[in-house]
């Protein structure tokens, strides 16, 4: 079930668009930003809000990169791996993320702190290799610097 | 050297904000022209100047402009497209970051001009800093009447809304960028009709780059003959050139028109870091082929680069060096447009994958000769004409330039069956 503050906040966007279907994103993006992730409920729910089918929903939700449908940590990590972080050696710091948080893409770490996904391309190629942690961004980063910046995040 | 839309963006990157943009003359193209100037003279206006979209087709803007029908009742859209999203593509972020009120100036400008109703600026969802300052910069302007009923007390209104993306290249293109906004699956869309005569709701939208709306109340100031005269070539203006890779000073500069890579790459960019050495670049984004050092005194705009074999694109260079491997890197190019496909269409959705398969077998020792032939064959198939939009003919302009220009590569990664080089990136 949607929260009140969730119907609030969609109810609102209804009221920018000509059709319930174009605040179908808005919606993805209220939800998603109280639960982390949605679930097959949330589809349901913003389904019926909008007067779509879950399948409709469905569609626009596993369309975009940054709609979660699986569960995620409490700290997502966007590693940009397109070509000016490739030449700048974004490989090393995968390398790294994944010995110090023992995950690979996709998976999370065991007490829901991060979630590690490849990005593409951040657009801050002059500062590569690049990657951010939630609203975050950080440039030019040594393998070194990988332990300091997660200390920032609990 | 003018340098007319970053001059007063401070060194440090930080927006300027109402005030300050009004004090270096901001907004003063919008009160001349709500003043002085029919609609038709701004479009009129741009066209003469043949200001051509940064966004990396290179279409004229006021061209694009006149094709939106002006007798039809209803409302009517201006867009800014800054989802900037094509790899090794950093230019928009500067102007979004440093100077948003020269975006919503130019916006309101083109607004008239086509007589939009409504405007939006699609923002890419990883600029956060950006997406910060828009929403600051469009709360300042609805303040000092530069948006909302009756701008500067005339009868032109206009209403904005900043829209932030969830992530996916395919938003980029223009019809699938509409579809996005209107809450869709990002596919493109079939044309005719084009957006201008049936766009977002199936009304007359325009579509432009961040880099070209910025340009809008420069014009207007200055008139087309000052415009023509910033640039080294027949296309007008500066234009904001970045590098990145294995250079000493990779950057963005806003420069004349027309310089030439050697220019960019030695004064600007500072030359190959120690150790170094430079094979080739794409010179405008992922989307653009190959050029090498056979091509350093190509003329960097839209002509010189396409006479070269490439395509000026975004201008944003990515330099490929040679402890870098060219399969490798070409391999990543095919990861990301294979990811991105959208899957509308059979070529792109089926290709790609299989293009970016092949080239990770030559990069782990597993490719055999008739993969070169594979890999053309794909070249020509997922070629410009071939498929639904343009990502998947973009596609094919690093890989078909890379098996041109650095084919003993690929040929030593058969015959030794591993990658030559010591780096195994992926």
């Amino acid at each position: 079930m949607l929260s009140a503050i969730e119907i609030e906040k969609i109810t609102h966007e209804l009221q920018q668009v000509p059709v319930k279907k174009a605040a179908c994103i808005e919606a993805l993006k209220i939800v998603q930003q109280e639960r982390r992730w949605i679930s097959d409920e949330s589809v349901a729910d913003i389904a019926a809000i909008l007067e779509m089918s879950t399948a409709e929903v469905d569609s626009v939700a596993t369309f975009y990169n940054l709609i979660f449908r699986q569960p995620v940590g409490r700290h997502v990590i966007l590693l940009c791996d397109s070509i000016s972080c490739y030449v700048m050696g974004y490989t090393v710091l995968r390398q790294r993320l994944n010995e110090i948080l023992l995950i690979g893409y996709g998976q999370t770490t065991t007490d829901e702190r991060f979630t590690l996904l490849p990005n593409a391309c951040l657009g801050t190629c002059d500062h590569a290799p690049a990657l951010m942690i939630d609203d975050d961004l950080y440039r030019d980063i040594k393998p070194g610097d990988l332990e300091q910046i997660l200390e920032k995040y609990h | 050297m003018e340098r007319p839309l970053t001059q007063h963006i401070p060194d440090n990157g930080a927006a300027l904000h109402l005030r300050e943009y009004e004090a270096v003359g901001g907004y003063s193209a919008l009160r001349k022209a709500l003043r002085d100037m029919e609609p038709a003279q701004v479009s009129t206006l741009i066209k003469d100047a043949n200001l051509k979209g940064r966004g990396g087709a290179g279409f004229a803007t006021g061209v694009k402009w006149s094709f939106v029908p002006m007798d039809v009742p209803g409302p009517k859209y201006l867009i800014a497209n800054a989802d900037e999203m094509e790899p090794g593509t950093f230019k928009d972020r500067w102007l979004l970051e440093g100077n948003p009120h020269q975006l919503l100036e130019g916006m309101v400008l083109a607004a008239y001009a086509i007589q939009a109703t409504d405007a939006f600026v699609f923002l890419r969802w990883a600029y956060k800093d950006a997406a910060r300052e828009m929403r600051r910069a469009i709360a300042d302007a609805y303040t000092a009447g530069y948006l909302g009923k009756n701008i500067l007390g005339s009868t032109f209104s206009l209403e904005m809304q900043l829209h932030t993306g969830v992530g996916r290249y395919m938003c980029g293109e223009e019809t699938a960028l509409l579809n996005s906004l209107e809450g869709k699956r990002a596919t493109p869309r079939a044309k005719p009709p084009f957006p201008q005569v049936s766009g977002l709701f199936g009304k007359p939208t325009i579509v432009n780059n961040v880099e070209t709306l910025s340009w809008i109340s420069h014009i207007v100031n200055n008139g087309e003959a000052w415009f023509k005269s910033l640039s080294y070539t027949a296309d007008g203006g500066t234009k904001i050139y970045g590098v990145s890779g294995r250079v000493n000073k990779p950057g963005a500069w806003e420069l004349p028109m027309g310089i030439t890579m050697r220019e960019l790459l030695e004064e600007h960019a500072g030359g190959m870091r120690n150790g170094y050495r430079f094979r080739g670049a794409l010179p405008g984004g992922a989307s653009t082929d190959f050029l090498t050092d056979a091509h350093l005194d190509v003329k960097m705009d839209f002509a010189g680069v396409a006479a070269a074999g490439s395509r000026l694109g975004t201008g944003t260079m990515v330099v490929l060096d040679d402890h870098t491997c060219p399969v490798g890197f070409v391999h990543n190019l095919e990861h990301f447009f294979a990811q991105e496909s959208c899957g509308f269409c059979t070529p792109c959705r089926e290709g790609l994958p299989w293009t970016e398969k092949i080239l990770w077998s030559l990069e782990n020792g597993t490719g055999e000769p008739a993969d070169l032939e594979l890999l053309e064959r794909h070249a020509r198939l997922l070629g410009p004409g071939n498929t639904f939009c343009a990502l998947a003919p973009g596609a094919m302009e690093p890989l078909q330039s890379a098996l041109k220009y650095f084919r003993e590569d690929f040929e030593q990664h058969i015959k030794e069956k591993k990658c030559p080089y010591a780096h195994h990136q992926h």
